[in-house]
């Protein structure tokens, strides 16, 4: 594919998709036909109550799960119909995730963390030492290598799974509440990382439900009884310029 | 590669629960160790008895007089019309029918010069060592002649000619058979042990008339068994017969009158002990299949346990990309690491145990031949991948989102 294919089309495009879960009898509609597309290099924040639908289709956009109807493309493929291990390898090779807890692997350092998505890639042990490395020297914790998570702070981990998620060189990257377990000054520190990322071309879909984290994106989804009542473009806040700020605060007092 | 990568997983994990995969692994230590006990004696014993039967020469049979075997008879061995020399005459003419001769036994004291030993004494035709398959290792065996005139000569086992003449070539000396001074002319092979384990070169032969007239004044007419081999192993039973229906015919027996002697097959007497140890190993079989059942079920409920646990961790696996085989691969791989640590401990603890039996059981022989170590590896691999499979199955197939949010 030439680069100007690849600028032709979108990084992804839901059309029509909805989502019916069943509970015995009942059938719950979570998603009641979605389009959306986002372009490549995006950075997009989804907000939306609980039980929005908003966990639903952030599963649906990262293939964790199949949508009732409606296609979903991801780079112009038609993912929706792949089974199992085709969407394995979406996941492996397209798609990065961050979530709220972390989810590192406990008693597992650091590197072997990252690693971990090049060992289903099949790559072979010397490169995918130093492929984790590169996406820990990214992050800031290369000197953190060799601890196990419950030797980092949240933030660190946080980091540690940004790099996880980086490792196989991703299109996107779904962080599923990313700041839920940090504190101010951190989930700003990740802000600023998830804008760098996304400031050298990496596609970002976040996912929150705080609006001052959500200011950071510089597209607005708003979900609501499984529909898109808002999708708004705007100026994102600097994440870096409120870290300063916050560093200046620091110093007065 | 993936295989390896799984391996050194899996090692992780179980070593993070040391005592749990111990007391997992259990089942299959015992049952491997039961397993292995079993062959290795059991095959050890088989091995034996072929060998003893290839020893005692294949297909012979013994004929004594008296003690009827289909019951009836009251009066005991020998109380019945005894065999006579011109009964072994008539046998080989018995067309499966090899070798038949006279073997009559007594147990006396040697002596030579200066030394004595007290052993078995065989009286017997020329053609026994033909028989018994048995070669002479110096001198020669008897000829027919020195047998019908009843010379004084004999042959030495070698247990004999060792605690009688020591070192000296016994070939040629001079010895004495309670007052019957007798010349040795040969030396018999070493032979060995016999089926009950008695030492069968602790033996003198002398010609059948010798011995019965000059030793044992007894009726020459008369032999107290008669050893006979067939053509062939597997005319063993047509000689049966026949030798039957001649003994029958000879001493006029009617229809309805049970047979005055009884025909034995050796073969079939070795047979009866391997019979024994299998039957005593037979029990220990049971409790290795008892216990690899239920160690190999203990094996599936740790892994089912340790799937739930590690829910969450599959939940990230499959969402950074790993694929249901990847998943399966693990935990089987798990099962089958936490089976084969116990089956390797249940290895070395079956070839001391049986080592430990042997020695109690008075020298039971045992084959630790390697099949039987990499049987019981295959037995506890195999259990491993039955009893892994269906944990490892239940983790692939997870929900990945459902995994994620386990708590």
């Amino acid at each position: 594919m030439s680069d100007a294919d690849a600028n032709s089309q979108p990084l992804l495009r839901l059309s029509k998709i909805t989502k019916v879960y069943t509970r015995g009898d009942l059938a719950v509609p979570a998603l009641r036909g979605i389009d959306l597309t986002i372009e490549q290099g995006e950075f997009v924040a989804v907000m939306g109550p609980s039980g929005s639908g908003k966990s639903t289709l952030m599963n649906l956009i990262g293939c964790l799960d199949r949508p009732t109807s409606g296609a979903y493309y991801l780079e112009g493929q038609d993912v929706a119909q792949l089974d199992r291990d085709a969407l394995a390898g979406v996941r492996l090779r397209t798609l990065g995730f961050v979530f709220q807890g972390f989810n590192l692997l406990s008693r597992t350092t650091a590197l072997e963390n990252v690693e971990l998505p090049l060992l289903y890639a099949g790559m072979k042990s010397q490169e995918r030492a130093e492929r984790a490395k590169d996406a820990l020297r990214r992050v800031g914790l290369d000197a953190r290598a060799g601890h196990t998570p419950n030797q980092l702070s949240g933030g660190q981990q946080q980091r540690v799974a940004i790099a996880r998620a980086l490792v196989t060189r991703p299109k996107l990257l779904l962080a599923d509440e990313p700041t839920g377990n940090l504190d101010s000054r951190t989930s700003i520190e990740v802000m600023a990382l998830l804008q760098e990322l996304n400031g050298e071309g990496l596609t970002v879909l976040l996912v929150t439900h705080e609006p001052d984290i959500a200011s950071y994106a510089g597209r607005l989804l708003l979900v609501k009884d499984g529909r898109l009542r808002t999708d708004e473009k705007r100026k994102a806040m600097s994440a870096k310029q409120a870290l300063s700020e916050w560093r200046d605060e620091e110093t007065l007092q | 590669m993936m295989i390896l990568m799984a391996l050194r997983l899996a090692l992780r994990s179980l070593l993070r629960n040391r005592m749990r995969s111990a007391l997992t692994a259990l089942g299959v230590i015992i049952g491997v160790a039961a397993l292995l006990v079993t062959v290795v004696l059991g095959e050890g014993t088989r091995k034996m008895v072929a060998a003893q039967i290839a020893s005692m020469g294949s297909a012979i049979l013994m004929i004594v007089p008296g003690a009827s075997a289909q019951g009836g008879f009251m009066g005991g061995t020998g109380s019945g019309r005894p065999l006579q020399r011109d009964d072994v005459e008539a046998i080989l003419q018995a067309r499966s029918v090899r070798y038949a001769v006279p073997v009559d036994r007594t147990v006396a004291q040697v002596v030579s010069s200066n030394l004595n030993w007290q052993t078995p004494i065989i009286g017997t035709t020329t053609d026994y060592l033909a028989l018994r398959d048995w070669p002479v290792a110096r001198g020669r065996f008897f000829n027919s002649a020195e047998n019908d005139t009843a010379a004084k000569v004999c042959v030495l086992g070698k247990t004999v000619a060792q605690n009688i003449f020591g070192d000296t070539d016994p070939v040629g000396q001079q010895l004495r058979v309670k007052q019957m001074p007798c010349e040795v002319i040969g030396l018999l092979a070493a032979k060995g042990q016999s089926a009950m384990g008695s030492d069968q070169d602790d033996v003198l032969i002398m010609p059948s008339l010798t011995l019965r007239t000059r030793v044992l004044n007894q009726n020459r007419q008369f032999v107290s068994t008669i050893m006979v081999s067939a053509t062939s192993e597997d005319d063993l039973s047509a000689a049966e017969s026949e030798v039957v229906s001649i003994l029958r015919q000879r001493h006029k027996l009617s229809d309805d009158q049970e047979n005055d002697f009884t025909v034995r097959n050796l073969a079939e007497l070795v047979q009866t002990q391997q019979k024994i140890v299998e039957t005593q190993t037979g029990m220990l079989r049971n409790v290795a299949a008892v216990s690899l059942l239920v160690g190999g079920i203990g094996i599936m409920n740790i892994m089912l346990v340790s799937v739930t646990e590690r829910t969450r961790e599959i939940g990230i696996r499959l969402a950074i990309g790993a694929r249901e085989r990847d998943i399966l691969l693990q935990f089987l791989v798990e099962a089958v690491v936490l089976s084969v640590m116990g089956g390797l401990l249940g290895i070395g603890l079956g070839v001391l145990a049986a080592t430990l039996f042997s020695k109690l059981g008075g020298g039971m022989p045992v084959d630790f031949s390697a099949f039987w170590m990499i049987l019981g590896f295959g037995v506890s691999v195999a259990i491993g991948v039955l009893f892994g499979f269906y944990p490892a199955r239940k983790a692939a197939r997870l929900d990945p989102i459902d995994a994620l949010r386990y708590e």
